[in-house]
């Protein structure tokens, strides 16, 4: 083993996602501890210049035409090979749709041990604690990373993604393993469907989760939104229910928001909600449970049953507009 | 097509969470146990598959309190059969050590797909499915919310960030990790699940015994801190509306 720390960039269509910057700044502050090199591994086609957005001390792009997009098969063969045969202290990738695919995989294959949800590091030295958030945000567990080559998929929240871009990395590029016989092809991307709103350009978001429990409450919701000026969006449940459209989803799979007023009712504030409204300005939470971590990104909360305060609130809205 | 669904229970995360007295896991002693939602939407997936194009669907799970329950819901959904792994699941039970056991288990029974939740909230060394997926040698794709057979293959709706989807075809026998099924997942009647427990019968398997390597050591579990945690408004409903009203008006929605 070295004390390199990998971290295994994402990108879909050209754009490198933003989880891959978070994840450099991490590698940063681990490898002042290790004392290794952080190491970028691009895996794509005609996506070098991919590389140049990197804060890496040197790039390892592999290129291959199976490679241009995400593929897990693909990307096993490929890292399984490269991670394996390098070593490294650590290799970071996204608890994302492209990380989490491949990562237990390489688990097994490098029989290297592996830590989900890290939002943070904490660094002594050469001992490296991974701190995962677990249970939807509502416990943190405490991991003493093993002395070997460890995988960590990382969540977004505990680094600047903006300390992870920089420039000037060195780039090499690695021999290509055989990439025959893939068991799993992307056919096409299909482009989310022109909706009625566009969230991300939304100031004011009125957000149900569970906590509205029917999908007749959806009106409520709506009720305010007209009042305020703004539109309904949604947390996972809701839209898995069917009660509201993709097109609202806010979080992980869905929209990440940059709100003036971002209303959560009945939200509890798992972590693949919160990485998508943490860009907006004033966060208001409602919610039944005392520890809803919600409450740990809102600027403001209200610890109540939401139905038991919707209709005064209502009321006194519709008041205050005369 | 023989289909595979792989479900556990996870703590009820609208109970209070309590660390045990290691302060290195959780106090499951009064954890009201659930069946981890998106192994709910693996098995209406796999339901759906077998609705559109016929399967013979298989739900198997590890011996948890609770778990006949969940099996036996699955019949009335009308899986075919149902498999409980039997064992000592409590001490070195991680992610690593319940695929081998479940790998061992599935090797003889040739299943074309095995669908399961993308993750399971307590996963602190990955999910199960690439890694069951890794250890039979098949293809893995998470993040699914959606399948269609197709010609001795399967396509997988993939879910990216921002509404984008992916279409993935995959070469079977393959493992995947659903995040939503195409339809939710239907409800039934506890009077069918009463039904189904008269007609439907519960296979038991030894387990395999743990291989817990791979895991973790958890030095440390607790409830985040309060740190940066919101101003908290109280009073009556009126009295909160009130407050309401001034910072909707400060930030501009009034």
């Amino acid at each position: 083993m070295n004390q390199d720390i990998y971290v295994v960039i994402e990108h879909v269509q050209g754009k490198v996602a933003e989880i891959s910057y978070t994840m450099l700044a991490a590698a940063r502050e681990l490898a002042q501890g290790s004392g290794g090199q952080v190491v970028a591994v691009l895996l794509g086609q005609k996506a070098q210049k991919l590389a140049e957005t990197l804060a890496a001390d040197k790039v390892l792009y592999v290129e291959h035409p199976a490679l241009e997009e995400f593929t897990p098969d693909a990307y096993l063969t490929v890292l399984a090979g490269l991670l394996g045969e390098a070593q490294p202290r650590v290799a970071l990738l996204g608890s994302t749709t492209i990380g989490s695919d491949v990562a237990g995989g390489l688990s097994e294959r490098m029989n290297a041990p592996m830590v989900s949800q890290c939002q943070k590091f904490q660094v002594d030295g050469g001992a490296i604690k991974s701190v995962s958030k677990i249970c939807g945000g509502k416990i943190m567990a405490e991991i003493d990373l093993p002395e070997t080559t460890t995988l960590v998929c990382m969540i977004p929240g505990g680094y600047a993604p903006e300390d992870g871009q920089g420039q000037g990395a060195s780039v090499e590029t690695p021999a290509v393993p055989e990439l025959e016989g893939l068991r799993v092809k992307l056919t096409s991307y299909i482009e989310p469907e022109a909706a009625d709103v566009d969230l991300e350009k939304e100031p004011i978001l009125v957000a149900v989760g569970r906590g509205i429990q029917n999908e007749d409450n959806i009106e409520l919701a709506q009720e305010l939104a007209d009042l305020l000026g703004g539109v309904v969006a949604g947390s996972r449940p809701v839209v898995d229910q069917g009660w509201l459209a993709t097109s609202r989803l806010v979080g992980k799979s869905g929209k990440s928001v940059k709100a003036k007023l971002y209303l959560a009712l009945g939200i509890s504030g798992a972590p693949e909600h919160v990485e998508g409204i943490t860009g907006s300005e004033t966060i208001i939470a409602i919610n039944s449970d005392p520890s809803a971590p919600i409450f740990d990104v809102a600027k403001y909360g209200v610890n109540i049953d939401l139905f038991d305060l919707i209709d005064p609130l209502l009321e006194q809205v519709k008041t205050a507009k005369g | 097509m023989n289909i595979i669904v792989i479900a556990s229970l996870v703590p009820d995360l609208v109970e209070e969470l309590e660390i045990d007295s290691s302060g290195t896991a959780l106090d499951t002693s009064w954890l009201r146990m659930i069946i981890n939602e998106f192994d709910d939407h693996a098995i209406e997936q796999a339901v759906l598959l077998k609705e559109r194009s016929g399967a013979n669907v298989t739900v198997m799970a590890i011996d948890q309190e609770g778990i006949d329950e969940v099996l036996f819901t699955a019949a009335a959904k009308e899986a075919d059969r149902l498999i409980k792994l039997t064992g000592d699941f409590g001490e070195g039970a991680n992610s690593h050590a319940l695929a081998r056991v479940f790998a061992a288990a599935i090797k003889d029974l040739a299943p074309d797909l095995i669908l399961t939740g993308v993750q399971a909230h307590t996963n602190l060394d990955g999910a199960i499915g690439p890694l069951l997926a890794a250890l039979l040698e098949m293809p893995f794709v998470g993040y699914v919310a959606g399948v269609k057979t197709a010609d001795g293959k399967v396509i997988a709706r993939k879910e990216y960030p921002g509404g984008l989807t992916g279409e993935m075809e995959v070469t079977l026998p393959a493992v995947m990790g659903v995040q939503a099924s195409e339809e939710p997942p239907r409800y039934v009647a506890v009077s069918k699940v009463r039904q189904a427990m008269k007609t439907a019968s519960i296979e038991e398997l030894p387990a395999a015994a743990l291989d817990p390597s791979g895991g973790l050591n958890v030095s440390r579990m607790y409830r985040p801190e309060a740190a940066g945690r919101a101003t908290m408004i109280e009073g009556s409903e009126e009295e909160i509306a009130e407050k309401l009203i001034e910072l909707f008006k400060e930030a501009g929605a009034l």
